[in-house]
């Protein structure tokens, strides 16, 4: 398997970490001479105060909590003894929705869902209900999705960079990350209209194909876009302040990560190798050459690191799709999904048919089920999709990896810090919409 | 750093020692895009062999649909079915991704509770189903002693369908709040806009004040409990919430 | 002991080259008001993430006054409700609108806010003006940054043309102490019967 492990080192040239890698204590109190001052226990712990814990409320409306997820903490001082996290505040019914919506009308949906990686969740339903239907789709089609979903993983992990370092105290990197967010979105918008909710595929295709102009704006934004997360790296990965504030926080080892089900750069920061692409390909994603990053700590600070290094393989896919993009059709040639095109709706008997009972039926695959999971920003992304031949599925079921992901909070928080709550709930990348659906 | 040096898959420095999926197959060729996947039919999971043989009678059904194996099991055997899975050495399930439930709209067919398992090492897949007839009470296994990732998922689908986990340590609602009233939202006789009229669900939800939400097990941990007034402390221990 | 020497009365010296201009206080109160009012955006769904890139590089937020967000509602003039808002979030909007102190006013950005958009099933409020007052609605799944930097300059005229005379100004909605609501039960029914399309799409079926 070409995982290469990115060793994941800290050097460090400003001060922040001690010999051993571990955060350097700050004397609280230093005499003349610098010389540190020891601080005496007060004779005596007040009484009351022994063993009392506090009860302190995060959220559901708090700028760290990314969304509205509630964080109701016990905590000994400051430190977290438990923390009891409360989601639901944006359930809006996505999978009942779905229930009642032709599978070409569901995609909207899947915009909306995981919104920050909407070109990514459009392909991944588009590959499920595919399979539905048991549609091979095209060749030129395989690639533009393959560009569609590296897109998507930019631009999502570029607001979690943005968003995590407005957290933890680093204001700069948020307006560069948007600065390139914005020429991806310029590219969306040139290819499918939408900035942010692109419902770029349909079941046996896409919504278009690339205009003019598309691949020479993608290939600029492949040769630029690495020289800006060489800048945020330099600017933050060796920061006394973000390591401080990162490393040896919400520490999962493999096998508690495997077991409490994380995904993505989650699981991989922990150090286990386990990526979607990888190991379940779809999308023909065993012919490129990436890598995957993996960590070693499990730490904030290797999921951190994790990120950095998929911006980087996700730009080299990116290039190396570009170069294979192959000319020719982008929707399969099926009638059964894809619309014929107006002039022939129009003249020719057979495709009005086709056109009519598309439009007013809705294409029915077979009865069956399927599970297609993709690797999303987040991790592993699965659509479920249950048929029963009517042109509704019977059940849509979105696997939502940052679910999952959250719910190993409570373990992760423990004995930790109020503050380092923050950055941990901001490294497992969170998305509200996704969460509670 | 290679596997070495490490010991219970930490290394001398602290960190961990990587767990590479696909690791148990040696090397094989790499997995690749299915195409031209059949609807039914194909070679099913090679798990199947030996879970037939470990479990001849609680295997109800084994299907192969759009590629993935797909084994009916016996409710009261499948706790059982996923421990042999997830701990048998050669099968090593130890990834669960997914647990869920499927109502049909034909109310004559059983409620179904799906179970996705992946194994990272030997790159499989499998779904496990349980056929919850109509009438039946609607109660499995909870798998949460197997996978600690099952907690919220399981929730979950009490919450969408009432479908109750035995074992589970806290299964309470967790998307609509606790006192959420008008049933459970994707069973199918749950219409998509509610039971109730709009102004209804409206005020529902906001007679409930934010700030007296916290359930007793988070008031006790503060010992804000112990203050609270006598008949809020009767409330909160008869089950009742503040804010109601 | 003689007394101490008055201070001078003239408080605006006309004959010094000091500029000086005479105005309703009313203008000059609103001119204030509207350049420097701290958004406290709330945040739920994908429209937070175009307000995060209102507020960021390109479009800048900060031009028109709005350099310093508030994220607490103690310290805000006006809350944009960016995203969705489900039942269980309908209490915390209520009650964040509640502290926050006059003069506020509030932005409803997107189709969700505005109306429930997309979403016309169980769980979604239909329309946030169900539970707090809107002053300036922003349509679009999700607006463009341009959409809400309009939205926001329509407020911004609002906010100039009000008189302090007005009596009902900054007058605080009390809700109906049984129901907890500012409307009539029957019009939330009404206001949120499915439209247009969606009334086709009430069987899952077919
Ligand atoms: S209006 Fe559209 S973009 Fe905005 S929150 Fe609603 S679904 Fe999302």
């Amino acid at each position: 398997m070409a995982t290469t492990k990115r060793t994941v080192e800290v050097e460090l040239s400003t001060t922040g970490l001690d010999a051993q890698g571990r955060p350097q204590r700050v004397p609280l109190a230093v005499d003349e001479g610098g010389n540190v001052l020891t601080m005496e226990a007060p004779l005596g712990i007040e009484p009351d105060l022994s063993g009392e814990h506090m009860l302190i409320n995060l959220g559901p409306q708090h700028p760290a909590t990314h969304g509205v997820l509630r964080l109701v903490l016990e905590l000994d001082g400051e430190t977290v003894v438990r923390c009891i996290p409360h989601v639901g505040y944006l359930h809006c019914g996505f999978e009942k929705i779905g229930e009642y919506r032709q599978y070409n009308q569901i995609i909207p949906w899947t915009d909306r869902e995981d919104y920050l990686n909407s070109p990514g969740n459009n392909v991944a339903f588009a590959l499920g209900a595919e399979r539905l239907f048991g549609i091979d789709i095209t060749e030129r089609c395989t690639v533009l999705r393959v560009i569609a979903c590296e897109l998507s993983r930019i631009i999502s992990h570029l607001v979690w960079l943005g968003t995590t370092c407005i957290d933890i105290g680093a204001f700069t990197p948020f307006l560069w990350a948007f600065q390139q967010r914005e020429e991806v979105y310029e590219m969306l918008e040139m290819w499918i209209g939408a900035r942010l909710t692109t419902s770029l595929t349909r079941v046996g295709g896409m919504g278009a194909d690339i205009p003019d102009g598309f691949t020479e704006k993608l290939s600029a934004f492949v040769r630029g876009f690495p020289k800006v997360v060489d800048e945020i790296d330099r600017v933050i990965t060796r920061n006394g302040i973000w390591v401080g504030r990162t490393v040896g926080l919400g520490v999962m080892s493999p096998e508690e990560a495997v077991n409490y089900g994380l995904s993505g750069p989650m699981v991989r920061a922990s150090g286990v190798a386990y990526d979607v692409r990888k190991d379940f390909p779809y999308l023909d994603y065993e012919t490129y050459d990436f890598d995957v990053p993996v960590g070693t700590n499990g730490d904030v600070y290797d999921r951190f690191l994790v990120r950095m290094e998929e911006l980087r393989q996700s730009t080299r896919i990116l290039d190396q799709a570009l170069k294979r993009l192959p000319d020719g059709p982008v929707n399969v040639d099926d009638h059964r999904v894809i619309l014929p095109p107006k002039s022939k709706a129009t003249s020719d008997m057979e495709s009005m048919i086709h056109h009519f009972k598309q439009v007013m039926e809705g294409p029915r695959p077979s009865t069956g089920e399927c599970y297609v999971a993709v690797e999303s920003p987040k991790g592993e992304k699965g659509y479920y999709m249950v048929s029963d031949g009517s042109s509704k599925p019977v059940r849509w079921r979105i696997r939502p990896p940052s679910f999952v992901n959250l719910s190993a909070i409570p373990r992760m928080v423990e004995g930790h810090l109020l503050s380092d709550v923050i950055a941990i709930n901001a490294s497992i990348d969170i998305v509200m919409g996704e969460i509670d659906r | 750093m290679t596997e070495g040096d490490a010991v219970n898959g930490v290394n001398r420095d602290g960190s961990f020692a990587p767990v590479i999926a696909g690791s148990a197959l040696g090397a094989t060729a790499a997995p690749a895009t299915p195409r031209n996947v059949p609807n039914r039919g194909g070679a099913p999971n090679e798990s199947i062999e030996p879970m037939r043989q470990q479990f001849a009678t609680a295997v109800r059904r084994v299907d192969v649909v759009w590629g993935e194996t797909t084994v009916v099991v016996d409710p009261t055997r499948v706790h059982d079915v996923i421990r042999w899975l997830h701990d048998d050495p050669s099968q090593r399930y130890d990834y669960l991704s997914d647990v869920t439930a499927v109502e049909f709209r034909d109310l004559e067919q059983p409620l179904e509770v799906v179970w996705h398992l992946r194994s990272l090492p030997y790159r499989r897949f499998i779904r496990i189903k349980v056929l919850l007839e109509r009438g039946a009470a609607l109660e499995v296994p909870s798998v949460w002693d197997i996978y600690k990732g099952a907690d919220w998922l399981e929730r979950e689908c009490y919450d969408m369908f009432g479908i109750k986990f035995a074992g589970h340590p806290d299964l309470r609602r967790l998307l609509m709040w606790e006192q959420y009233n008008e049933g459970f939202p994707l069973r199918k006789d749950f219409p998509l806009r509610g039971r109730f009229s709009r102004s209804e669900q409206l005020r529902q939800a906001l007679a409930a004040n934010p700030e007296a939400r916290y359930s007793k097990e988070e008031l006790s941990i503060a010992d804000a409990f112990e203050d609270l007034p006598a008949d809020m402390r009767r409330r909160l221990t008869t089950g009742e919430r503040t804010g109601e | 002991m003689g007394l101490s020497p008055r201070p001078d009365t003239r408080l605006i010296d006309t004959s010094s080259n000091e500029p000086w201009i005479t105005t309703k206080l009313d203008a000059f109160v609103n001119w204030g008001r509207k350049n420097s009012l701290w958004p406290m955006p709330f945040g739920t769904a994908c429209c937070a993430i175009e307000f995060m890139a209102t507020a960021a590089s390109k479009y800048d937020l900060a031009r028109f006054g709005m350099e310093r967000q508030a994220f607490s509602p103690r310290q805000a003039d006006l809350l944009i409700c960016a995203g969705r808002v489900p039942f269980k979030l309908a209490p915390v909007l209520r009650r964040i609108w509640q502290q926050m102190p006059q003069p506020k006013w509030c932005i409803s950005m997107g189709a969700c806010a505005s109306t429930g958009g997309m979403f016309d099933n169980y769980a979604v409020v239909q329309g946030i003006d169900s539970i707090i007052p809107v002053d300036v609605y922003v349509p679009g799944c999700p607006p463009r940054p341009e959409g809400l930097l309009y939205g926001i300059m329509m407020l911004q005229k609002k906010v100039a043309n009000e008189r302090s005379g007005d009596p009902s100004l900054r007058n605080e909605m009390e809700p109906d102490p049984d129901t907890q609501l500012y409307i009539p039960p029957s019009v939330i029914d009404e206001v949120s019967e499915p439209f247009g399309n969606s009334i086709h799409q009430t069987r899952s079926g077919l």
